[in-house]
Formats: C-alpha cells, sequence, structure tokens
C-alpha cells in the first residue's frame, strides 16, 4: 500500500523529464507543421520573377518581401498614360491565393507584361540582393543592360497560333522589343493554297528576355504565345552531345582518342555477340 | 471620458496610421518619405530600415544579404535596444490595431467573466523564435515571413488588399473568444524579438505607490498584466522585457501613480539610496 503511493508521487526527476518531452514534443510538433505549411509555400515552379532575380530557390531565401522593387516599378516616370495618369506597375506582391509565395514580387505578363526599361529601376531598389545587379551589368560596359534580362522564355502553341494556320498575323513579332532578334518570321510555303505563305514566329531562347510584351500582344482568345520561367520552358541535351559541325562546339571533345571519349562499364567489355550467344534477348 | 485618459492611444493611433499612410504613398504616389513595408523601408529614399527578425530568418536560410538590409536592421536594433523598448508592438505594429480592438470588444462584452478562460504559457512566442528559425534552416524559406499576420495586414494596406486578410480576422477571433491578448500577448514571435531587444532600453512605465489608490485599472487593461505585477506594492519602474510601452494604464490611472520616464537604473539608483 505504502509502495503504490510512492510510485505514483512525482519526484523531480519525473517531473524534469516529462518536462522535456513536453518542450521537445510540442516544439517538434510545430517544426511539423510549419515546415510543412512552408514546403508548400514555395513549391510553385511557374511564377515569374523580376529581371535579374537568382536562381528560385536562392531567390525565396534572400527575398526580405519589402516590395521596394514593385514599388520601382509602378512608380518610375515613364509609367503613365496619354492622359498622365499612373498606370499599373508590372511586379506586384503576391498575396495569399495567388499560388506564389506570399510577399514575393512577380508578374503575370498578359495582365502588365515587363517594358524593359533601359534604367532597370527594379533592381537597383532591391536591398538583399534577391535581384542580383551583376546578372544585368554588361561587364564591358559596366552598365545596365535591358538586353541581359531573364525572366523567363516565350514559347509557341502552334496550333492555336493562327500564323501557323496560314492567316496572316505579326502581332507578336512586332511587339517583341528586341525586334527580329528575339522572334524571327520563318516563311513557308503554304501548300493548302499553293500561293500563300506561312509566316511562322519562331522564338530564339538566346535572345529572348521573357517580358511577355509578345503575350499581351497576341491576338488569339487565349494567348497562343507565352512566357515561362527558363527551368519549365527549356529542355537540356546534356554535355555528352557535341555538334560536330559546330567548330566551338568541338573544342569541348579537345585532343581526346575515341576510347577516352567512349563509356567504359561491366557491360562494355563484353562483345555484342556475346549478348546474343548468352541468352541476352531471353528466347 | 477625459482627454487625459486616452492622451496616448490617440497619440499612438497618430503614429501607427501615419506609418501605414506614408507606407500606402510611398507605393501609390511615389513619395519618397517611408518606402518599403515593416520587413524594409527607405526612409527619405536614403536611410535602410530593416525587421531585424526578418534578416535572422533569411540568414538561418544560408544565404548573405546586401550591407543594406544589414545597416537597416542595426538601426532597428539600436533605436529600440536604447530608446523604444518594445514600442514596436504598440505604437508600430498594424496587428496592434486589431488585437487591441479584440481586447476593447472582450472588455465590454464582458467575455471573460461568461466564458471559461483558456490558459496558454505566454513563453510561447520565444519558442516561436527558435521554431521559425529551425524551419527556415529546413525550408530555405524565412518562415515566419510566409505567415507574419504583421506584414501580411501591412502588404494588404500598401500594395492592395488579397484574401491574407482572413488570417487577420482569424487573429481577431482568437484574441477575442480564445484567449485575452492571445496573439500579441502570447504567440507572436516578431513579438517576443522585440522584447528581448528592449531589454535595456532607457524609456519605461514608471509606478509611484503612494498615489495608488488599488482601483486595478491598469491592471485590466493592459495586454501584459503581469508586468504591472507591483501596483500599489513598491515604487519603481517597469523592467519586464514584455512591457510595450503603449501607456494605457498611465491612461487610464486617474490617481498620478503611473507615467512614463527615461533610464530605469537612474529611478531604481534614487529609491535605494533614499
Amino acid at each position: 500500500m505504502g509502495d503504490k503511493e510512492k510510485k505514483e508521487q512525482i519526484t523531480p526527476r519525473r517531473r524534469f523529464f516529462t518536462d522535456m518531452a513536453h518542450h521537445i514534443g510540442l516544439g517538434t510538433m510545430g517544426v511539423l507543421l510549419w515546415g510543412g505549411y512552408a514546403a508548400k509555400a514555395k513549391s510553385n515552379p511557374l511564377t515569374l520573377r523580376p529581371p535579374a532575380a537568382l536562381d528560385e530557390s536562392d531567390f525565396l531565401k534572400r527575398c526580405i518581401k519589402c516590395g521596394l522593387c514593385a514599388e520601382a516599378c509602378v512608380n518610375r516616370p515613364q509609367n503613365i498614360d496619354k492622359d498622365g495618369h499612373q498606370k499599373p506597375g508590372t511586379l506586384k506582391m503576391a498575396k495569399a491565393g495567388d499560388s506564389v509565395t506570399i510577399g514575393t514580387p512577380f508578374f503575370t505578363p498578359r495582365d502588365v507584361p515587363c517594358f524593359m526599361c533601359d534604367d532597370i529601376p527594379c533592381v537597383p531598389a532591391c536591398p538583399t540582393g534577391a535581384l542580383d545587379i551583376a546578372k544585368v551589368t554588361n561587364p564591358k560596359t559596366n552598365e545596365l543592360d535591358f538586353r541581359m534580362m531573364d525572366m523567363g522564355v516565350a514559347v509557341v502553341d502552334v496550333h492555336s497560333c493562327i500564323a501557323f494556320w496560314g492567316l496572316q498575323c505579326d502581332a507578336c513579332y512586332r511587339a517583341c522589343p528586341l525586334l527580329d532578334e528575339a522572334i524571327k518570321l520563318v516563311y513557308n510555303r503554304n501548300d493548302r493554297t499553293g500561293k500563300h505563305a506561312f509566316l511562322e514566329p519562331v522564338i530564339n531562347p538566346d535572345v529572348c528576355t521573357g517580358c511577355g510584351l509578345c503575350e499581351k500582344a497576341c491576338v488569339t482568345e487565349k494567348p497562343a504565345i507565352f512566357v515561362l520561367p527558363r527551368e519549365v520552358a527549356q529542355g537540356k541535351a546534356g554535355d555528352h552531345y557535341v555538334k560536330g559541325w559546330d567548330k566551338k562546339d568541338q573544342l569541348r571533345v579537345g585532343n581526346r582518342k575515341e576510347e577516352d571519349i567512349t563509356t567504359h562499364n561491366e557491360r562494355s567489355k563484353k562483345k555484342p555477340l556475346d549478348y546474343l550467344n548468352n541468352n541476352g534477348l531471353g528466347l | 471620458m477625459k482627454f487625459s485618459n486616452i492622451k496616448y492611444l490617440i497619440l499612438r493611433r497618430v503614429v501607427q496610421l501615419g506609418l501605414l499612410f506614408l507606407y500606402f504613398t510611398g507605393n501609390v504616389w511615389g513619395w519618397k518619405i517611408l518606402q518599403g513595408d515593416l520587413s524594409t523601408s527607405l526612409l527619405f529614399n536614403k536611410v535602410p530600415l530593416s525587421d531585424p527578425f526578418a534578416l535572422l530568418q533569411i540568414f538561418a536560410t544560408g544565404a548573405i544579404v546586401g550591407t543594406n538590409v544589414l545597416i537597416g536592421a542595426l538601426i532597428i536594433v539600436l533605436f529600440y535596444g536604447i530608446i523604444g523598448g518594445r514600442a514596436f508592438c504598440s505604437w508600430v505594429c498594424p496587428v496592434n490595431l486589431v488585437t487591441d480592438a479584440a481586447a476593447w470588444l472582450r472588455r465590454k462584452l464582458l467575455i471573460d467573466k461568461i466564458e471559461r478562460k483558456v490558459w496558454i504559457s505566454r513563453n510561447i512566442r520565444y519558442y516561436m523564435i527558435i521554431i521559425a528559425l529551425i524551419v527556415s534552416a529546413i525550408s530555405g524559406l524565412a518562415a515566419f515571413e510566409v505567415i507574419s499576420p504583421i506584414t501580411i495586414l501591412n502588404r494588404n494596406i500598401i500594395f492592395g488588399i488579397g484574401s491574407g486578410l482572413g488570417f487577420i480576422v482569424a487573429i481577431f477571433l482568437f484574441d477575442l473568444f480564445v484567449v485575452k491578448n492571445g496573439w500579441c500577448g502570447h504567440i507572436c514571435p516578431l513579438g517576443g524579438v522585440h522584447s528581448i531587444i528592449g531589454k535595456y532600453s532607457l524609456f519605461r512605465v514608471k509606478h509611484t505607490s503612494e498615489n495608488c489608490t488599488l482601483c486595478m485599472k491598469c491592471r485590466v487593461v493592459c495586454p501584459e498584466s503581469q508586468v504591472l505585477h507591483m501596483i500599489g506594492k513598491k515604487s519603481i519602474t517597469v523592467n519586464d522585457i514584455e512591457c510595450t510601452n503603449c501607456g494605457r494604464c498611465i491612461d487610464i490611472c486617474d490617481d498620478d501613480a503611473l507615467g512614463f520616464t527615461v533610464g530605469k537604473y537612474i529611478k531604481e539608483n534614487n529609491k535605494e539610496s533614499k
């Protein structure tokens, strides 16, 4: 009887361990819940960032969500309409429900594209370096160069682009600030009529900055040309492909012999014929 | 109600709304007085001001930032550390408007007398700081900044209304029906950071117990009522770091037993020498 009472007493040691467990348990719960939300909050690969933004993960680390870039964008002197009224800015600060990490700057080209200002006012405004001024500074002249902007890359949906149907439309081509460089018109014979040409817009992703003026200008109901983040829009052939016809690319091979650049592994030691003779086909 | 009973309250509302107005003009009309928002601002287009807690979280993600933000955070730490104490919470933060409204309504509706009281620790805010830094390090995203109702409300006012306002309403309801001063007095990690920053600040509330009639109005109105433990007992300054220097206790006191003073140590030494 005495033993039982003793067992149920809360000793200082018991209290210490229970308190420890309490704090560690609640702390872990907090980290898991909050961490789960944070992981979800940062996962939208389709967000278009201001020019000179770092890679998305580095950008999200550094951006302090102050909105100075967006304020520089909307308040730039040239952002007024014919009547002298201020137009909405390109850069918006994400709100809850925008499916962009809350408080970070982004833009939606079909609403307001980036006008590629000469002085790029948004980038020097960034206090943290989330917008990296070096990315838009021309190393030769040491001046800001709007051609070095990189917000994304334009993509054409050839099935809804009416120029690919044979109709004459060069709205995106004309709207492009890097005229005849970022978008080129490729002429193809229209076999259906036999006497017309297709004027097909084709994007040069090395020149395109992703400003989205083409997307804004597109005449179709839902734009047939649109900007996507470069990571999403572009593939990658891999380093092991070398363009033999391109002298510059061929240099990557250097003086290496064929044996050096051939893959060597367990399987490559055997002859192809062995593979067949050893029932490699499983017949 | 006499003017002397709402003097600091009016002054605080003027400062809070004035700052929000200046932030608003910085975006909408391009005024160069106060640009940016509460996480980082630019005063007179020159002086950077940065939220030290946001900066800490950025450091926790492993990122390096520009010197302007470092200088801005240093200015804020020095200002509140030397002068203001935890004044950010009651004089600047826009959520204070919301939670004060909830606390006021709670008093008017006599909710404390009717509802079952829910108790949570006032130290949660300090654990929240640690958890915010850990989550920032794990997720690579300044963790409190994606849920902070302070900057959400602040940005809603500066850059336009969004659905984040629902969170603000939730905090209002939490403070009204769940815990008295629940958000600002228990949970908010930014309040915890500003409590720590203001530990040695000079601006303090001072109690003169000789004048006190023990009406306890001050303890009813105080959002951190535990800091007023000396009421009617000792004539000392309020030295608990959670005091926000809001001055409501001074406003409400009809007996001249509370007032602002500069320098907690000077006053304390005088007391001892008596």
